[in-house]
């Protein structure tokens, strides 16, 4: 008689853990509820926390791309410290000599202050801000109707606005403001073009509630001013952030004549930076959820180690016929590691539905869109067939030392 | 059929020399068996009778090299099977010994089917061939059509049927039965011991039957009496 070496043996010996686990469903569910639980509150909180770094990604992207922020510096008069902001130093040829630099690709000055702005009969308090040419690069913002102010209006101090999306709709309601004539500050200003929309920032402001018209008109019809509020930096690259901080340091401190042993009079912010740290306590926050999710499975674990042993027990019998008509030690071992192995990959596989669930839930009712990604999933799924193994070996390992005469003997 | 044992023909197919056993429970130990030499010849019908206590099932446990003596040695087939691991034993049983016990020993979540395959899944078979090994041994014990139901399905005779169809499916050549008609009527039980004279018979098989029933171990065609651990008597039975 021939002998074959079986080949799909292992995956009669699939079918039957299956069989044996669908007799008792009940009790099956029970004990990989854990492992379903563990999978999807994994799968859920690094979809919450992927979804979170995205939206803090999306809201800096918003306010411009790889961009700094110099702000002037505060005073310190008798022991009391202003805040940012409150020093003239900063200065549009500051503006300009900026932009010379290597690193940086543009940049521009901007000078806000609340006004009101006029419309016919309708009036709406809006945030004006004085800008340079280079705005909508800087900030990544650009116009959905009509035209920017060009350098020659920056430089002629024309009265030309461009209106974000709210202040617009405040003013304008559903007409096209491209043309019209706005008061702001008694100073008529020719409306040439509309922001696209930004939405709100990472801070809830809305951001598209502005009036952007060009710094020097800003400077010398409103403000009346001759510095300016921030000077925003657009670098060439991310990685050109640092530098660019550092060159704009040194240029500024030259530039403002402040000697070696003296303070800077401004500040500069790498916007990089923040979302860079924002991002990485994000991360943080994920991996803290998920570790606590990560010991409800491997809770998940020690009740299906728990299942397992009751199942050897009760199963003594049959583990002794199996020894009288020839398994050996392995094989038993094999059957009861495939059984809690195939115990805990439902449980997985039934947690990433849990986990799709929770995450599709959280996106449909909270502002938080949650992104599953593949890795979660695999690295769970993985995890929790080796918890299943893990666990299963001890009840595997000790049915399969049971004594043949004994486990036969057993009723 | 393949075999990987040496048969000496001098030796006979089983042979124990001065076979020992002694269970220790605490500090007390039990001398269950005490010097039993034996030797059964294959293709024999013999049956081990003795009163319970008597070590008969100990020496059947050893026979069946489910246990392993404390001293003396058993040589199966000429080979001294004393010594062997746990793992060695098992492949013995898988494909020397058959065992039909009194309660059937059914996997009761496998199907008749399933049952009888088992030992050629544990031998590596492929499933193809010993589903159709299976249905010839079910064939044998009249249960041909039965395959696809479950022990809780059939009487205790159809059971103990299927068990014999596992003892055989194998090839065995030796099938071991303990009480195998204890838990069957009379009607029944002297089925099942025609089916046991049937494999004698036609197949060769050698069978060693356990019983404390002076009825049932009268098929047999020599009798061994076992008491307070030695062989009382040897005796051939004369069929009338």
């Amino acid at each position: 008689m021939k002998r074959k070496r079986v080949k799909f043996a292992f995956f009669l010996d699939l079918e039957s853990a299956y069989k044996t686990l669908l007799r008792n469903k009940i009790r099956s569910f029970l004990t990989i509820l854990g492992i379903i639980i563990g999978v999807g509150s994994v799968i859920a909180t690094i979809g919450i926390g992927q979804g979170a770094s995205k939206a803090i990604q999306a809201s800096i992207n918003s306010m411009g791309s790889n961009m700094l922020i110099i702000l002037p510096g505060s005073s310190s008069l008798g022991g009391i410290n202003s805040g940012f902001g409150v020093l003239p130093t900063l200065t549009l040829n500051d503006v300009y000599a900026i932009r010379k630099l290597s690193s940086v690709k543009t940049d521009t000055a901007i000078l806000g202050m609340p006004q009101q702005v006029i419309w016919r009969g309708n009036n709406w308090s809006t945030l004006i801000n004085g800008a340079d040419s280079t705005f909508p690069i800087v900030r990544k913002w650009p116009v959905a109707k009509g035209t920017f102010f060009t350098p020659q209006q920056v430089s002629s101090a024309a009265n030309v606005a461009v209106i974000g999306n709210t202040a617009a709709t405040e003013l304008f309601g559903l007409i096209n403001p491209i043309g019209h004539i706005i008061i702001i500050h008694s100073v008529p200003f020719t409306v040439i073009g509309l922001l696209s929309v930004k939405g709100f920032n990472a801070f809830g402001q809305d951001q598209d509630d502005i009036v952007v018209i060009p710094i020097t008109t800003m400077m010398e019809k409103i403000a009346g001013t001759t510095w300016v509020h921030a000077i925003a930096v657009s670098a060439k690259t991310q990685k050109d952030t640092v530098a660019a901080q550092s060159q704009i340091t040194a240029l500024l401190r030259q530039r403002h004549h402040i000697p070696v042993n003296k303070p800077n009079d401004f500040f500069v912010r790498n916007l990089t930076e923040i979302a860079q740290a924002a991002n990485s306590s994000a991360a943080t926050f994920t991996i803290l959820l998920a570790s606590i999710a990560a010991v409800s499975l491997l809770v998940g674990g020690i009740g299906i180690m728990n299942i397992m042993l009751v199942s050897v027990t009760e199963r003594t019998k049959e583990i002794g016929i199996r020894m009288a008509i020839g398994a050996k030690k392995s094989d038993i071992l094999k059957q009861f590691l495939i059984e809690s192995a195939v115990l805990s990959l439902f449980g997985g596989l039934l947690g990433i539905g849990l986990g799709f669930g929770i995450s599709s839930a959280i996106s449909a009712f909270s502002p938080l869109k949650t992104v599953v990604t593949a890795e979660p999933i695999i690295i769970s799924v993985v995890f929790s067939l080796c918890v299943g193994i893990f666990f299963g070996f001890y009840p595997a390992f000790k049915a399969s030392r049971m004594n043949p005469v004994e486990a036969l003997r057993y009723e | 059929m393949s075999n990987s044992y040496d048969i000496n023909a001098n030796m006979p197919l089983i042979r124990l020399e001065n076979i020992g056993m002694i269970y220790k429970i605490g500090d007390i130990s039990y001398e269950v068996l005490k010097g039993i030499n034996l030797a059964i010849e294959n293709g024999e019908f013999v049956s081990i009778m003795g009163a319970s206590g008597s070590g008969k099932s100990t020496l059947m446990n050893i026979l069946g090299c489910l246990d392993k003596p404390t001293s003396g040695s058993y040589f199966l087939e000429g080979k001294d099977v004393s010594g062997l691991t746990s793992d060695e034993l098992a492949e013995i049983r898988n494909k020397k010994i058959g065992f039909v016990f009194q309660g059937f020993n059914l996997i009761q979540r496998l199907s008749i089917l399933e049952n009888v395959m088992l030992p050629l899944y544990y031998s590596g078979y492929h499933s193809k061939d010993s589903e159709e090994m299976a249905l010839k041994a079910l064939k044998l014990v009249d249960l041909s059509d039965k395959g696809n139901k479950f022990p809780n399905q059939i009487s205790g005779g159809e059971q103990q049927r299927v068990a014999i169809a596992r003892a055989i499916v194998n090839d065995a050549p030796i099938i071991m039965a303990d009480e195998p008609t204890g838990n069957l009527d009379s009607v029944r039980g002297a089925d099942v011991m025609n089916f046991f004279e049937k494999i004698n018979s036609e197949r060769g098989a050698t069978i060693i039957l356990v019983t404390h029933d002076k009825h049932v171990a009268d098929y047999a065609k020599r009798l061994i009496t076992v008491k307070d651990g030695i062989i009382l008597s040897l005796e051939t039975v004369k069929k009338i």
